[in-house]
């Protein structure tokens, strides 16, 4: 039996007047990895990046709905939001690090926080490179400029500086979709890794990556969930005609 | 055949834009040797270091005029830089974008191309008239501060929307305030820019003359102004009255020397820029 870390009740979700979410019902599970898959414009950045309220910044939104983590509602407590994101860290799309050196990108949140302990600092961000799989790659020149490495070493960099804060869910939207093969696989390997640590949820347009990597799998359309439950059953045996066509490759 | 018409084409379009570019170029230079090899003549450290002498400007110099032109500058520094480049954050990082914000911003935008000269009379009637500053270096400061505000606020504004999102939303994801991300990413990465801007204002403060005329520059001074309510000299205005209104035989030298004067003190301000910008590229990389 599995814990349930996030809660989503009945969330509905409007740019401007255009509704984007339909009455979600969702829940993921403690150290488990969770993929939301769907076409383009289904929703599903949108779902995740109302986890951690990054939503808040674009002008026009309205929330209704709860979202429970730890029995916490994300919708209820105003001025938490940096607590929420403290605890509910996200990797974007396209990797992102900041224009300084390896080494001050994974201690920024510490830093931002207020940390001083410079022996503290370095062991973090050491264990979060290491976390990461980027720590052998780059431990000769943390002092260089992110932008030195290549687009898959910075993805995992944006791990590590996730990882640094130590969240306890980490979201991830299609973090691969910029990168090689090879690079993604690096971080799938990592995401199943640190998952006995950290409840993932990831967002993917990529099918096999869900099947890949994922202990549960959502899919969104227009908005909707149309069918969520363990990974091998969606997609060995849904229950929904629309899920079918999708992961058969009728259309997306 | 249709390959040479092309090439023919190209040919003709690189050539005027050759010539143009000529132009320009030989224009300035002209100006510019001018200026240089007749006022050249004048130049020495009695000419840079003494007081005014308005009955034999031969035997005077130009140091007040250099002085007041200096501390206009840091004047209109002191008052334009923080309060445009805090406009500009403000504007950029914080005001939601509505229909009254974007109607500031364009005003801003539009006050930028007011000419200088009722720059000049506003000053008149609000700094000196209404404050009471009187004829001054402060009034004459704010006045050319105003001037500068719009331009400092629109170049700092494009140089805080060069730094992409992508960072604030990183910063932000990472439990950082927005004055946080502000202060630890924004800033370092648009500072130079705005920088770079505000010299540039900053630089065409310096050379303005019309309005300073009505706030309080004058012709001739023998002391140096002791405080800020004082009148002061500048180059561009002495520059002027040496030009049409003195009748020393020497004055159109004199004239050339104060301007040879003018264009390096603005020439450096402007060689300052250069490096910050330089030294921004070498760190940019995204």
């Amino acid at each position: 039996m599995v814990d349930t870390k996030i809660k989503i009740r009945d969330l509905d979700f409007f740019y401007g007047k255009k509704q984007i979410l339909f009455n979600v019902d969702l829940d993921f599970y403690s150290n488990q990895i969770t993929s939301l898959i769907g076409p383009s414009g289904c929703g599903k950045s949108t779902l995740l990046r109302c986890l951690n309220r990054m939503n808040d910044i674009i002008p026009g939104i309205k929330v209704n709905g709860n979202i429970l983590y730890n029995k916490f509602n994300l919708y209820k407590e105003e001025n938490s939001v940096v607590e929420i994101r403290k605890k509910i860290g996200m990797v974007f799309q396209k990797p992102n690090p900041f224009p300084m050196s390896i080494f001050n990108n994974v201690s920024y949140g510490l830093r931002v926080q207020g940390e001083k302990d410079k022996e503290k600092i370095k062991k973090i961000v050491r264990e979060s490179l290491e976390k990461a799989d980027l720590y052998d790659e780059v431990k000769n020149r943390l002092n260089s400029s992110a932008f030195s490495l290549s687009g898959g070493q910075q993805q995992r960099l944006c791990i590590a500086r996730a990882l640094a804060i130590n969240p306890d869910v980490i979201l991830l939207d299609e973090p691969c979709s910029a990168l090689d093969p090879i690079a993604t696989a690096k971080i799938e390997e990592l995401l199943k890794k640190i998952k006995k640590e950290h409840t993932i949820i990831i967002v993917t347009h990529n099918m096999h990556q869900a099947k890949r990597i994922s202990d549960y799998t959502c899919y969104l359309l227009d908005g909707k969930i149309i069918e969520f439950s363990e990974t091998n059953e969606l997609f060995n045996n849904p229950k929904n005609k629309l899920t079918k066509d999708y992961i058969n490759g009728v259309f997306g | 055949m249709v390959k040479m018409d092309e090439q023919k084409k190209e040919k003709i379009y690189f050539t005027i834009f050759k010539i143009a570019t000529f132009f320009s170029v030989v224009l300035l230079g002209f100006i510019l040797i001018y200026i240089f090899v007749k006022g050249v003549s004048v130049i020495n450290l009695n000419f840079l270091t003494s007081m005014w002498n308005h009955q034999d400007i031969t035997k005077g110099g130009i140091f007040p005029a250099i002085i007041g032109t200096l501390f206009l500058a840091v004047g209109v520094s002191i008052f334009s830089i923080p309060i445009g480049i805090s406009t500009a954050i403000y504007l950029n990082e914080f005001a939601k974008d509505n229909l009254f914000n974007r109607l500031i911003k364009l005003s801003i935008r539009n006050l930028a191309g007011v000419p200088s000269i009722v720059y000049g009379l506003f000053g008149l009637a609000f700094f000196v008239l209404l404050l009471k500053f009187g004829t001054s270096l402060l009034a004459a400061s704010l006045t050319l501060g105003c001037m500068t505000l719009p331009w400092i606020i629109t170049t700092s504004e494009e140089a805080l929307k060069s730094v992409p999102n992508s960072f604030r939303e990183a910063s932000l994801a990472l439990g950082a305030t927005k004055i946080e991300t502000i202060k630890m990413i924004v800033l370092p990465n648009s500072l130079g820019g705005m920088l770079t801007g505000s010299i540039l204002g900053i630089s065409r403060a310096m050379g303005e003359t019309a309005p300073i005329i009505m706030v309080g520059a004058t012709f001739f001074m023998n002391y140096l102004p002791k405080s800020a309510f004082d009148k002061f000299m500048a180059l561009p205005y002495h520059l002027f009255i040496l030009a049409t209104q003195h009748s020393s035989p020497y004055s159109r030298e004199y004239a050339l020397g104060t301007a040879l004067v003018l264009i390096f003190l603005v020439f450096s301000l402007n060689l300052g820029m250069f490096v910050i910008r330089y030294k921004l590229r070498s760190k940019k990389e995204w």
